[in-house]
């Protein structure tokens, strides 16, 4: 069973709060969807997750679960279950108790109970591990039994809170999968909140992501997130980016030509942006490349190198280019890139197509 | 010449032997004295041992009507102040609103107020104006007064280490405010509310201030022991002081050694936790 | 308003919410604040004979107030009563304060467990015994007496009742323990580290306690202080059984009003009591530069 859910122009102000912890969120997920919104530490995530969950309601908007409004809904008759970031498992019960409690509370018999929780805890490979005490769990473990009892009461749609951030580096990777598997084994529709965006990217269907605003800046598939960001703040949020200021000289449909104080350079232009207007370019570190010359690359730099930082796989080179703007370039260390040295003289390339044009404010086109 | 460490030591050392010696040696000297033939109550002369003053104090009605009033009294007062330290814990604890403070405060009061305001006010409110004659019921009252407080503090400070996403986990699985209350917050609470039943208890069975006052022509144990001490002292008392300081001593341990053991256990399931 | 409710019952839930309200109000209601305002009510009406009650002279007055002032005899007992009360909370916080710093910061392990059975014992048993215990020391034919002429340093047996002595004494011993856990409260929460750094940094301990441990167990030498105060003043039991009829206390004056019928007077002089701790704690707030919500915690 997997519902969809429909965020609509929600808005929520705490009372007594001045700004909106989250503003006019809209979108619609998918059902049986693994969503994840992504954003910065404070900028309205666990408020999104607990406003679909019912523990508080919005201030501006809707929220529909399979089209019915939940407005005026506790948390307890929602088809929603939480996973939260401290897990919150009830300390003073066993694993197996934690899992059926909400099956407790609904009146299903002892032996129906017992029976389910052995099939969840097989389900996230707990096999065997009904009668322990929770303070006797691994991390890892305790994050199993968070999800199974979650799974208990067959929810439609599950909601986790950044339910990976307390565990260590491998068993966080380790639990991506997991996730992604539990979630194709139940076909549950998944609203998974993080500011972690490997996570976001690695795990997901579609991302949100959301600004210090609260506000969605751009939901997508997680690659076009990543080449097609929409926004400024997605640009500079998702991946790692070279910005620079320029100003475009021309519009040539898509794509435009921008005046820089390191020269000329051609970029996209999805916004359309015409002819006098300030922007911001956007390349990945990874596009750029060292070129002996200018016919070697669409966008051709002249820079100085100013220091270089060895990273196993791959090294980080910072250059400078006139006016002062900084350049991070990253080249494989498989050897086919040259080799460089910190107060060298190099040109650097990269193509049109990863150059991307975006500004704020309105979206001129179309 | 000493490093003024040693000196530092053996100042401490000195300090505590005396400071337990003062705290110890009065009680001590009152027990020894039960036990005198003496019928002053005095350690010398030592005129013999004896138990007789044990007898005598068994003998003595006034003292049983006491103790039964007494148990009676604290009992009324656990189930009275227990419930409403709770109320009081639970809405201070959760409930944030602009006279928060202010209500604590109020709350506290009793608990600064000298008891035989609250002994007074108790009995001019039930007595005087409800018509309800001083006895074991005023005393109860008053004795409550403050007690709840007592108890509410024991239950607020286990209550703030309460995680609340706790309860909301419970009411996203489909509890409802009943369950949530019955199967998460109150076995949390549990230990506090069992201290706070045996702290409502003892405060009750030794209140002397606000149950002088509140009680009318009704006593209790400690009415009985103070009339005594006025009136006409007999060894009698030192040997209701021994058996209190017994059950005392036994109470004290037997909280100790269970407080002891539930900390190891707590430590234990820490360290497994890590 | 209305949003307040709503958040009450969308927390406590109605039933919740019902229990609480029930629970919470009569107390404050029909056991704190009600009875209060009755005994403040009659502290301001005349003695009068039953039937005059609700008639033309049953009015407001301050009659009973203006007693401590015109009767000589109350009024040396009242500033006693206040003078005696300070001096037991001084030597109490002076006992205290060092025991609390040792179970607080110097000791730790099984030691300090014993140590604070040591406390608990004697805290735990009933006033009123506690201060028998000294009732039989300091009487006449009592133990100190005897030692004292024993050693030869008295000829004659002192009547160490006559005076306050007894009763402050008795006090003392008695309340004690009040002082005793609110400073260890304060000062276990005080970083060990900050101790060692300051003496790391030369300083002496004397020092370390004024700079740094006085000033953070501030709060709790605060609640100590009010509490041993506030049990010292509204003590009925010490001087009933130390003390003689030279040593009246204040809470004897009112005692004696009640066994008088005079309800009036003894209300007033209840309420007197109530607002002298009033005055001390905010006198201790200002001392100890505290707030109240500090002294909550
Ligand atoms: N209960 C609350 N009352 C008032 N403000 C809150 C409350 N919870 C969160 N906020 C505020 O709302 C904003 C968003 O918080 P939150 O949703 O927790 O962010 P995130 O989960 O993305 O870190 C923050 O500025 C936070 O301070
Ligand atoms: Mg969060």
């Amino acid at each position: 069973m997997s519902h969809d859910v429909d965020i609509d122009h929600v808005s929520m102000r705490y009372p007594g709060s001045q700004r909106f912890a989250v503003t006019d969120v809209h979108v619609r997920i998918k059902p049986g969807e693994f969503f994840s919104f992504l954003g910065p530490s404070g900028c309205g995530k666990t408020t999104l997750l607990r406003l679909v969950a019912g523990f508080i309601e919005p201030t501006q908007g809707e929220i529909r679960i399979d089209g019915k409004d939940m407005r005026g809904i506790g948390p307890n008759k929602r088809p929603t279950a939480m996973i939260f970031q401290n897990l919150a498992l009830f300390p003073l019960m066993t694993v197996a108790e934690n899992i059926a409690f909400g099956l407790e509370v609904r009146g299903v018999s002892a032996a129906k109970r017992r029976k389910r929780a052995e099939a969840l805890l097989e389900l996230v490979d707990l096999p065997g591990m009904a009668a322990k005490k929770v303070s006797d769990l691994s991390g890892g473990q305790r994050q199993r039994v968070a999800i199974a009892r979650a799974l208990a009461v067959e929810p439609a749609v599950l909601l986790l809170d950044e339910p990976l951030s307390a565990l260590d580096l491998k068993l966080r990777q380790h639990m991506r999968s997991e996730l992604r598997k539990i979630q194709r084994r139940t076909g549950v529709t998944f609203i998974y909140i993080t500011h972690d965006q490997g996570e976001a990217l690695n795990m997901s269907d579609r991302v949100g992501v959301m600004s210090e605003k609260g506000q969605l800046e751009q939901v997508a598939a997680p690659d076009v997130l990543y080449n097609e960001p929409a926004t400024i703040f997605v640009a500079d949020f998702v991946g790692e980016n070279n910005a620079f200021r320029v100003s475009v000289r021309e519009q040539v449909g898509d794509w435009a030509v921008l005046e820089t104080p390191f020269g000329m350079l051609k970029g996209r232009n999805p916004q359309g942006l015409t002819s006098g207007r300030r922007a911001t370019a956007f390349v990945r570190p990874e596009a750029i490349s060292v070129v002996e010359n200018s016919a070697a690359a669409d966008n051709f730099v002249p820079c100085t190198v100013e220091n270089l930082s060895f990273e196993g796989a791959f090294i980080t080179v910072v250059l400078k280019a006139a006016g002062d703007q900084s350049f991070v370039m990253r080249q494989n260390n498989d050897g086919s890139a040259p080799r460089l040295k910190a107060g060298a003289k190099v040109q650097i390339g990269f193509r049109a197509d990863n150059t991307l044009l975006l500004t704020n404010g309105e979206q001129s086109g179309a | 010449m000493m490093s003024s460490d040693t000196t530092l030591k053996v100042l401490t050392g000195g300090y505590l032997f005396l400071f337990f010696a003062y705290l110890f040696l009065p009680l001590i000297f009152m027990a020894i004295v039960a036990f005198n033939t003496s019928s002053i109550p005095q350690v010398s002369p030592w005129e013999g041992f004896t138990l007789k003053w044990f007898g005598e104090l068994f003998s003595d009605a006034q003292m049983w009507d006491g103790l039964l009033n007494s148990i009676i009294v604290g009992a009324a007062v656990v189930v009275i102040s227990v419930p409403i330290g709770l109320g009081g814990a639970t809405l201070l604890v959760r409930l944030h609103f602009k006279a928060r403070d202010f209500l604590y405060a109020l709350l506290v009061s009793p608990i600064l107020t000298p008891g035989i305001i609250l002994g007074i006010s108790t009995f001019l409110f039930w007595d005087r104006w409800v018509n309800v004659t001083g006895g074991l019921w005023t005393a109860i009252m008053g004795q409550s007064t403050f007690i709840s407080a007592y108890c509410m503090l024991l239950i607020m400070a286990r209550a703030q280490r309460f995680d609340l996403t706790q309860e909301e986990a419970a009411f996203d699985l489909g509890a409802n405010h009943r369950q949530v209350f019955w199967k998460i917050t109150l076995p949390f609470l549990k230990p506090a509310i069992i201290s706070s039943c045996a702290l409502a208890f003892m405060q009750s069975f030794e209140n002397y201030n606000t149950t002088l006052f509140a009680i009318g022509f009704k006593q209790t144990l400690p009415i009985y022991i103070g009339t005594k001490l006025r009136v006409f002292i007999s060894p009698a008392m030192n040997a209701l002081a021994v058996i209190l300081i017994v059950l005392t001593i036994t109470g004290a341990l037997v909280y100790e050694l269970v407080r002891r053991r539930e900390t190891a256990q707590a430590h234990a399931a820490d360290e497994r936790q890590l | 308003m209305r949003s307040f409710w709503q958040n009450a019952v969308r927390i406590f839930g109605p039933i919740g919410l019902t229990y609480i309200s029930i629970t919470v109000g009569a107390w404050l209601l029909f056991m704190i604040l009600i009875p209060q305002l009755i005994m403040i009510d009659f502290s301001m009406r005349p003695l009068l004979p039953l039937r005059k009650i609700g008639g033309p002279e049953d009015i407001w007055t301050l009659r009973n107030y203006m007693v401590l002032f015109t009767n000589e005899l109350h009024r040396a007992i009242f500033l006693k009563t206040i003078w005696s009360s300070i001096i037991v909370t001084s030597v109490a916080l002076a006992i205290c304060y060092p025991i609390s710093f040792y179970l607080a910061k110097v000791t730790r392990g099984a030691r300090l467990g014993w140590l604070m059975i040591g406390l608990i014992i004697p805290y735990w048993i009933n006033e009123l015994l506690r201060l028998f215990a000294w009732q039989l020391i300091l009487a006449d034919a009592g133990i100190l007496n005897k030692l004292l002429m024993l050693l030869g340093f008295i000829a004659e047996p002192l009547n160490f009742r006559a005076g306050n002595s007894a009763v402050i004494v008795g006090m003392a011993y008695a309340y004690i323990l009040f002082m005793v856990f609110p400073l260890y409260n304060a000062m276990e929460s005080l970083d060990r580290n900050q101790l060692d750094a300051a003496r790391d940094l030369g300083s002496s301990w004397l020092r370390i306690h004024w700079r740094i441990v006085v000033p953070h167990a501030k709060p709790g030498i605060a609640v100590g202080c009010i509490m041993t105060f506030m049990l010292a003043a509204g003590s009925i039991a010490a001087p009933q059984l130390l003390g003689s009829p030279s040593s009246f206390w204040f809470t004897e004056v009112i005692y004696t009003n009640f066994e008088t019928a005079n309800w009036n007077q003894g209300a007033a002089y209840a309420t007197v009591l109530a607002l002298l701790c009033l005055v001390f704690i905010f006198v201790m707030l200002r001392v100890f530069r505290v707030s109240l919500k500090e002294l909550a915690q």
